[in-house]
């Protein structure tokens, strides 16, 4: 045995010290109850840029670590780039939103901060118990964020929903990954790559259809978004907004690098079926929208139509597929932030609301704000020059590529018919008569959020090079 | 003069007027009118500037002109590339020259949010004017689309009652047509290998793919234009957006649909427009007359013109088509004659509907007592949308259909008739609104134009009457770049031919060396 050394774990330090710090908030937290829900929020967004921080100092390699449990490659790390970038984001969101909803539980960041913690666990994972464990830490912390306002019916509703639905899910996962043991003899990933190359067995099939079921489920992707709707509706906004732009990267990241490291030698089965969900999600997405008068309903349907233009880049596959899926989850994600921003301001007198016709006539009550909100609707539904344009051009240019033409045909006629719920929003705001305004007192750290997520869907076509390229950089790893 | 990129600069400057507008600090009047003046300046020096451009452009070239190129995003292999040539050029004349129009005749109209509308109006320029010079397809498309966002803003925001209908319909009719483009262009640029547009124009796809796209790009193109069955969003588009907003789509929006199957379809995809070209034809002689009849029952001024809109530019499909000089030439004509004449007609009936606030034509009659001035600008105006000769609408009719008898008689006949229809709804137009008895009160009482109308009716007069007088200004800059495409147009069919020749006897090659062995 080896003595114990720190340096072959450099990999992992971003998450380990989040665990740590996350442990040493904790303590504060119980000590000092709900009055130091400030100090940790602020302490849990610079506990996260600390950790971006340690992330970025890295060298990424492709080599896995502690008994081939975790891997930290270019890809894993532009992800968990982005996934800390989202969780800040969203804490920032969310300050002043708890403080007014008087949510003031000391629980709240700490739990995200578990939640990002997990998150970037499975995604690194390179073994399927490090990816459970990984994916269990981060469920869980998101149960108890759904129901945290446990005195509100919707909120706790919600928050079971999700725990019956999620907790099935993850059994459906544990189960598939239990046959695939069984019929690899492993759990690494590499080991059951190597195996499932040489010979492809029915039983690691069926394990695999279980796997990406649970996964699939985590996503929202259709037919396994059930869930989606009723917890957006029910959740407290802020705890939306961090399900709507953190914990989806994180899933959709660790389905790619399933697909392409254990389960590259079945890719014609998961083919099929990753073609089947992309193309259920975006007219699910399309079409159940539609009807929706609660705005965080309807985000929940435009994420699964999101989902599915995500699922079209793997189907594609090949570098220029993942680039895709990449590029396209990173403005999805900056969009989305500045979108839930917006809803956040949605308040009259002191109390939230979240029906479509509340924004009526926002272009005069609050013409910056509806500005925004107009900007990122345009680049939603995929409209030019907005950015939203260049991830849909990009997943449905390697979708020509890889001769995809009948799922391409689906995303662009989904778009438009998405696209009429987006222009539903623009034309509550611009064309209908004012509703009562909003309050104005917005907090400097949203207002940074919605700035910047607008700043960035309207500049993007001046410079898309660097996102394009290091999108492109990070899957190399794939296909070194 | 290499190093003043003169395009960009047209493109671009409005939105350094949306800059300014929005800098502007005071009480709502006060920004309403300097936000006016802003509009008035930028647009008045971009016309300038394309005038300037005019001179400069070298009319006896076929090349692409005044291009900048750029790298902006090298790892998709695509460039910010813009350049005009004889058949760009006029497209983004009218544009610039529109525009200043379009602000005059929103000056006093338009009574609230009026920075808004000036900031929409901008932005719609500057996507009017990127889409005639894009000269990368995908950069084309960006501006093409980007076109959708502040037209539907005007219409939903200013537009009439039914407006929000009309402004859905617009965006999505519009935008479904455009994304099956998208996935054609990216096909395309994956075949090629390249999104420039000059270089798919020498690189032809194979005949079957040509097939596919060529249906992709029509499918956009098509609705945009509009062509029948497809043109049911302009009406009422143009009913409920407000009379500078119908001027635009109609002077230059229509103009795009255009402006694409010369730039794409015809060089792109020469064997699949030589194959479905019949049918074309076809459309665009059942858009002329079926129009023509719908537009004869119109009650609605606005909704006439509209029904007229589309008769017009079943000619142009009609010509460009032919693929002959003749019908290209015709077809551009008509369409630079269509931008100015409806547009001013759109701005006479903006004239009276700013008066009496209604658009039926029933109760109008008998303006020539009370609004001679006026009469006569209809007068002419109405008799250019005609094709009367000696006005622009005949040139582009004329040759049009000369394009047309020389590929299809039976076809040509038909659309003749069009002319004669038009002629029809046009002058019964006049008669009821000019002419006869005045049965309103109101009607009878309504002041003839200002000077602010003067200033901007009588350059549309005056274009009007010059380019039928003298066509050949505008022809001899278009000519050169006709021919290039039309050359282009036949070698792309000459080599299919050959190698459809080709073929067989590579067999018989073939054949022979095994039977030797």
């Amino acid at each position: 045995m080896n003595s114990l050394t720190f340096a072959p774990l450099a990999p992992i330090f971003p998450e380990l010290f989040l665990a740590v710090a996350g442990m040493a908030l904790l303590i504060v937290g119980v000590l000092r109850g709900n009055q130091s829900m400030r100090f940790i929020t602020q302490s849990t967004m610079f506990v996260f840029a600390i950790a971006l921080f340690l992330l970025i100092g890295q060298e990424p390699s492709n080599e896995a670590i502690l008994n081939d449990m975790f891997v930290q490659n270019s890809f894993t790390y532009y992800i968990k780039a982005i996934l800390i970038v989202g969780v800040i984001a969203s804490l920032a969101l969310s300050k002043q939103y708890l403080e007014q909803e008087l949510v003031i539980r000391f629980e709240y960041p700490i739990l995200v901060l578990f939640a990002g913690l997990g998150m970037m666990l499975m995604v690194s994972s390179n073994d399927m118990l490090g990816l459970y464990m990984g994916l269990e830490l981060q469920s869980l912390s998101l149960y108890v964020l759904a129901t945290i306002r446990r005195n509100h019916v919707k909120s706790a509703e919600s928050g079971m929903k999700y725990f019956v639905l999620g907790a099935i899910s993850s059994g459906m996962l544990l189960f598939g990954i239990s046959m695939i043991y069984g019929f690899t003899g492993s759990t690494n990933f590499d080991v059951i790559g190597a195996t499932l190359i040489e010979e492809v067995s029915l039983g690691a099939v069926i394990g695999f259809v279980f796997v990406l079921a649970g996964l699939a489920f985590k996503i929202s992707a259709a037919p396994f978004h059930m869930w989606t709707p009723d917890v957006y509706e029910g959740a407290p906004t802020s705890v939306t907004a961090f399900f709507a732009i953190v914990p989806k990267v994180a899933a959709i990241a660790l389905i790619i690098r399933l697909l392409f490291i254990p389960f590259a030698g079945i890719s014609e089965q998961w083919f099929q079926m990753i073609w089947l969900l992309s193309f259920l999600s975006m007219i699910v997405g399309a079409f159940a929208g539609l009807r929706q008068n609660n705005i965080k309903r309807l985000l929940a349907y435009s994420s699964i139509g999101n989902i599915g233009y995500a699922l079209i880049g793997i189907v594609a596959g090949g570098d220029a597929g993942l680039a895709s899926v990449l590029v396209y989850l990173t403005l999805y994600m900056v969009m989305t932030a500045g979108v839930f921003g917006i809803i956040l301001c949605m308040r009259v007198e002191g109390v939230s609301v979240t029906s479509i016709s509340d924004l009526a006539g926002l272009s005069r009550n609050a013409p910056w704000l509806a500005y925004s909100l107009a900007i990122l609707m345009f680049s939603m539904s995929g409209i030019p020059p907005m950015a939203g344009f260049f991830g849909k051009f990009m997943v449905f240019e390697a979708a020509m590529q890889s001769g995809l033409y009948t799922l391409g045909v689906i995303g662009v006629l989904s778009s438009v018919v998405a696209s009429y719920y987006y222009l539903r929003i623009i034309k509550t705001m611009f064309f209908d008569d004012p509703a009562p305004a909003f309050d104005s007192n917005i907090d400097f750290s949203r207002r940074l959020v919605i700035g910047f997520s607008v700043l960035i869907v309207l500049v993007f076509i001046l410079k898309p090079s660097p996102l394009i390229e290091v999108s492109k950089g990070a899957v190399e790893s794939f296909f070194s | 003069m290499e190093n003043i990129s003169i395009l960009s600069l047209l493109t671009f400057l409005p939105l350094i007027g949306v800059l300014f507008i929005l800098l502007i600090r005071g009480d709502e009047a006060r920004v309403a009118l300097n936000s006016k003046r802003v509009a008035l300046y930028i647009t008045s020096f971009n016309f300038l500037l394309s005038l300037f451009m005019l001179l400069r452009f070298d009319g006896s070239s076929a090349d692409f002109q005044f291009v900048e190129s750029v790298e902006w995003l090298p790892a998709l292999g695509l460039q910010y590339k813009m350049g005009i040539d004889g058949i760009s050029l006029y497209f983004v004349l009218l544009s610039t020259f529109l525009m200043p129009i379009c602000i005059l005749a929103s000056w006093n109209s338009i009574k609230n949010r009026v920075r808004e509308y000036m900031i929409a109006f901008l932005v719609l320029q500057t996507f009017m004017i990127g889409t005639f010079c894009a000269l990368d397809a995908v950069l084309f498309y960006i501006f093409f689309e980007g076109v959708l966002i502040p037209m539907f803003i005007i219409i939903g925001v200013w537009g009439g009652k039914r407006r929000v209908y009309s402004a859905f319909k617009f965006f999505l009719y519009t935008l479904l047509g455009s994304v099956l483009m998208l996935l054609a262009l990216l096909v395309l640029y994956l075949e090629v290998g390249s999104s420039d547009m000059e270089t798919l124009m020498a690189n032809p796809v194979a005949r079957g793919m040509q097939m596919w796209l060529w249906l992709a790009f029509f499918a956009s193109f098509a609705v945009k234009m509009p062509m029948w069955p497809v043109h049911t969003w302009l009406p009422d588009a143009h009913v409920e957006a407000p009379t500078a907003g119908s001027v635009i789509l109609a002077g230059v929006l229509l103009k795009m649909g255009g402006y694409g199957f010369l730039r794409f379809s015809l060089p792109m995809f020469p064997e699949a427009t030589e194959f479905f070209a019949p049918m074309v034809f076809w459309l665009s002689v059942i858009a002329i007359i079926y129009t023509s009849l719908v537009a004869l029952v119109q009650e609605d001024m606005k909704k006439l013109i509209a029904y007229s809109s589309v008769a017009h530019m079943g000619f142009v499909t009609l010509g460009i088509f032919t693929a002959t000089t003749q019908g290209i030439e015709g077809g551009i004509f008509q369409m630079i004659s269509h931008g100015v004449i409806s547009a001013a007609l759109f701005l006479c009936v903006g004239v009276v509907y700013d008066r009496l606030h209604t658009r039926e034509i029933s109760r109008y009659g008998g303006l020539v007592k009370n609004m001679p001035k006026y009469a006569t600008v209809f007068m002419v105006l109405m008799l250019g949308s005609v094709g009367l000769p000696g006005t622009s609408g005949f040139v582009g009719e004329f040759l049009a259909l000369m394009g047309a008898f020389q590929v299809n008689t039976v076809i040509a006949v038909f659309a003749t008739t069009g002319v004669v229809l038009g002629a029809a709804y046009m002058l019964a137009l006049y008669r009821r609104v000019i002419f006869g008895e005045q049965k309103n009160v109101d009607a009878a009482a309504m002041k003839d134009l200002t000077k602010l109308e003067y200033s901007y009716f009588v350059p549309l007069v005056a274009l009007v009457i010059w380019l039928g007088v003298q066509p050949s200004v505008v022809m001899d800059k278009i000519s050169p770049s006709v021919e290039k495409l039309i050359g282009q147009y036949e070698a792309g069919i000459n080599k299919s031919e050959q190698t459809e020749t080709a073929e067989p006897i590579m067999l018989e090659v073939i054949e022979e060396g095994l039977n030797n062995e």
